[in-house]
């Protein structure tokens, strides 16, 4: 069975509420048949409007959205047959926990029997049999949150989109949500569209993800690529933790460029500056520059040590570097024995490539 | 709890129950002496009136107090013959003290209402006492018997005996049209004077459809202020209220100038061609008049219950409903409207139990076709003075509203009523 790559499809996007401010910015989006998509960016960046979009509850103010090679922006909600989980699981507190998962094959008038068979299977896919009959104010939030996945999928939907689901759980309940979601999707295969704010949670579960800012998609590729290379200083910063620089190109080749700051120079992996004399924003991540470096690395200064945090698996240290007294040292606690004191001076390296010069902020 | 399980002491050695009782104790006596003036209010102002009520709808004492010995002689009486020469003698010795203190006439009064027919005859015997006709050595009651040919008919012997008991439910009859006959059995009307029966079927029905208008009417509009944004909601709301912050006379008094046939809105239909000029339709004084001023005085008290409940409803749980599957109107009635009902319940509650009781309006728009049973009340406690009546019918309207509560307690659960 071949998969759709563009399966679903939003096609020069538009979103506007107010006629003035564009929320959603010409958006191109393809997501394969069976991915797990996610939508990542900071509260008011557009994601949970696209989400709303293909969920049917608002119109793009221009373009498209197919799904599956159908434009589907005139298909109201209900004729979408597209699952969702809500934020607040949305679950009906009227009905049990049987009737709700029903509520979906019943108004697709399915077979009581049918119905009895696929309630039955979708609960023992969130492992909750014999829970049919409880109301939804007898569950605890991971249960609820269990409940609504599975009457997101009881239907069988092509598509599965979910609003940041685990928003109001507690952070270990959070973790073992995504695992067991993401094993979900791996075994039946649903294409899910996934929105969070939560970095972590993107990287973990995710195919690709699609970084949202300002109503645009700054980066889509998967949590790999996402972390290690991302293209602009905005994905750099909103994904995992960063060191950066702000100075000039004064001198570039092909693979290296030589950024001057303040009052020092540094080597940079140039990704998106072309020639010298641009401005740019160098991102570096805090575990990829090593203390006492013992390889022949491109960039090496000595630094003063500002503040030591212990964390536990890890160490952080604030240094005084290049003029700044902002630059993050991860340092795994099986080092620890290199007594880390305030105050100390140390030396500090990494390579050039990771090092990328960005555009400025 | 079992046997073995220790009893806990504090450090001082005091078990723990003691002095958690006691230190709950004070609380206790703080939150009783708060709500100390608020029941001291509802026992003068509610227990004891109803009380009251209660006690004169049923009160017959005044005669039982004015014939003691006839009452006493009576209780020999088998009553199915003329009573004998004892209960004759009884009740002239009775007679004659109630002339002496000139309250014979109430006498007359209130056996007249037992039986017609009992003022005359009671005069003529107040003229023959009064003139010392009677012969207090020879038989009392031949001579009682001869002055008037109804003292001689057993029936209105029958009747004096009937009120004998210092309690009566004859106003409860009464407000049912029905009556204690001759032989003591409860009796109806006839059917041309059963004019209670009527007023109670209206007062229901009034109070019914007052009740499914406020509903159909105050549903969408209770929606609507839950789901507007909040600017266009709070003028919403306002529009909603402003006929609680004005007199409830005024409105009814522009619901007169704008009904009746002169009126606005008769004027209006006529400018637009729906009804001739000579043909206006009378929209007041009936109850079409009841019903409009009624429905839209108690509009409020649908809608701010529902709201309430409303507000409470996220909408997520409509677009859950959509997204799986099921049409704007299945995700309304299958996951809205369940939701709504505690707010159904409450408004209909409210609006039906405050329409089954109304006064002002239906008495001032109403006319006669459109008036509730608590005007007839009205009328008693002002016109005919016949307290005791207009109590037993109050407290008979006070049951059944009870009645209703208890029957809707079973339907819907008074659990499920939020106000608020």
């Amino acid at each position: 069975m071949s998969k759709n790559p563009e399966f679903v499809k939003f096609d020069k996007v538009d979103k506007s509420y107010d006629g003035k401010v564009l929320v959603v910015k010409d958006l191109q989006l393809d997501i394969a048949e069976g991915e797990f998509i996610t939508m990542l960016g900071p509260s008011g960046s557009g994601k949970t409007t696209c989400l709303m979009m293909l969920a049917g509850f608002e119109t793009p103010t221009h373009g498209e959205i197919l799904l599956d090679g159908n434009i589907i922006s005139n298909i109201p909600p209900h004729k979408r047959g597209i699952g969702m989980v809500f934020q607040n699981y949305a679950l009906f507190p009227h009905m049990t926990v049987y009737e709700n998962l029903a509520f979906p094959l019943r108004v697709r008038k399915v077979e009581k029997d049918e119905i009895d068979k696929k309630v039955d299977k979708a609960l023992s896919m969130v492992s909750l049999n014999g829970f049919e009959t409880r109301m939804p104010a007898q569950l605890s939030g991971g249960q609820q949150q269990r409940v609504a996945v599975a009457r997101a999928l009881v239907f069988d939907p092509a598509v599965v989109l979910m609003d940041e689901p685990l928003g109001a759980l507690d952070k270990n309940l959070r973790e073992s949500m995504q695992y067991e979601i993401k094993h979900i999707h791996e075994s039946i295969g649903v294409t899910v569209v996934y929105v969070t704010h939560d970095q972590s949670e993107a990287l973990t579960m995710s195919n690709r993800i699609a970084v949202f800012n300002d109503g645009k998609v700054q980066q889509l590729s998967d949590p790999a690529e996402l972390y290690e290379k991302p293209v602009n200083s905005f994905v750099a910063e909103f994904i995992g933790e960063n060191n950066t620089f702000n100075g000039e190109v004064v001198d570039i080749a092909k693979d290296k460029c030589k950024v001057k700051l303040a009052n020092s120079e540094i080597l940079a992996n140039p990704i998106s500056v072309k020639s010298k004399g641009e401005k740019t924003t160098v991102s570096l991540r805090p575990e990829r520059a090593l203390i006492n470096p013992t390889d022949k690395m491109d960039n090496m200064f000595t630094g003063k040590i500002e503040e030591v945090i212990y964390h536990g698996d890890h160490t952080r240290v604030r240094l005084n570097l290049l003029g700044s007294s902002e630059f993050i040292l991860k340092v795994p606690n099986s080092t620890s024995n290199l007594e880390l004191k305030v105050s100390q001076d140390i030396n500090i390296g990494w390579d050039s490539t990771d090092a990328r010069a960005l555009d400025p902020k | 709890m079992s046997s073995e399980t220790k009893q806990i002491l504090t450090t001082d050695g005091i078990p723990l129950e003691v002095s958690l009782k006691k230190a709950e104790k004070k609380n206790k006596i703080k939150a009783f002496l708060l709500v100390a003036p608020l029941l001291l209010f509802l026992i003068i102002t509610y227990v004891f009136p109803i009380g009251e009520m209660f006690s004169r709808s049923i009160d017959d004492k005044m005669i039982t107090n004015m014939l003691p010995k006839t009452f006493k002689e009576m209780e020999k009486w088998d009553g199915q013959e003329l009573p004998p020469e004892e209960v004759f003698t009884a009740f002239y010795y009775d007679f004659k003290v109630l002339v002496e203190k000139q309250e014979h006439g109430k006498l007359g009064q209130r056996l007249n209402k037992e039986k017609n027919g009992f003022n005359s005859i009671t005069k003529k015997l107040f003229r023959q006492v009064k003139r010392n006709k009677i012969d207090e050595s020879i038989s009392i009651k031949e001579q009682i018997m001869k002055v008037h040919k109804r003292w001689r008919d057993v029936e209105y012997w029958q009747a004096i005996k009937r009120t004998a008991p210092p309690y009566t439910m004859a106003k409860y009859l009464k407000g049912m049209d029905m009556y204690y006959a001759a032989d003591g059995s409860i009796t109806q009307v006839e059917e041309d004077r059963r004019i209670h029966r009527i007023l109670w079927l209206r007062t229901l029905e009034i109070a019914f459809f007052v009740t499914l208008f406020c509903f159909l009417m105050g549903y969408p509009i209770a929606h609507l202020l839950a789901t507007l944004p909040m600017k266009y909601s709070n003028l919403l709301m306002i529009c909603v209220l402003l006929p609680f912050w004005t007199s409830l006379l005024v409105r009814t008094a522009s619901w007169m100038i704008l009904l009746q046939q002169q009126g606005v809105v008769n004027d209006f239909f006529v400018m637009i061609g729906l009804v001739a000029d000579d043909n206006r339709p009378e929209m007041m004084y009936n109850k079409v008049g009841t019903y409009v001023a009624m429905t839209q005085i108690l509009l409020p008290f649908m809608v701010l219950p529902l709201y309430s409940v409303m507000k409470t409803i996220s909408p997520s749980l409509m677009r859950a409903g959509k997204s799986l599957g099921g049409t704007p109107f299945v995700a309304f009635w299958k996951v809205y409207f369940p939701l709504t009902i505690p707010g159904i319940g409450a408004g209909c509650l409210l609006v039906f139990i405050l329409a089954i009781g109304y006064y002002i309006t239906p008495a001032l728009v109403g006319g006669a076709s459109g008036t509730l049973i608590s005007n007839q009340i009205a009328f008693h406690m002002k016109q005919t003075l016949d307290w005791s009546f207009a109590s037993a019918m109050g407290l008979m309207l006070l049951s059944g509203v009870l009645v209703i509560y208890w029957i809707y307690n079973k339907l819907v659960g008074v659990d499920n009523i939020k106000l608020g």
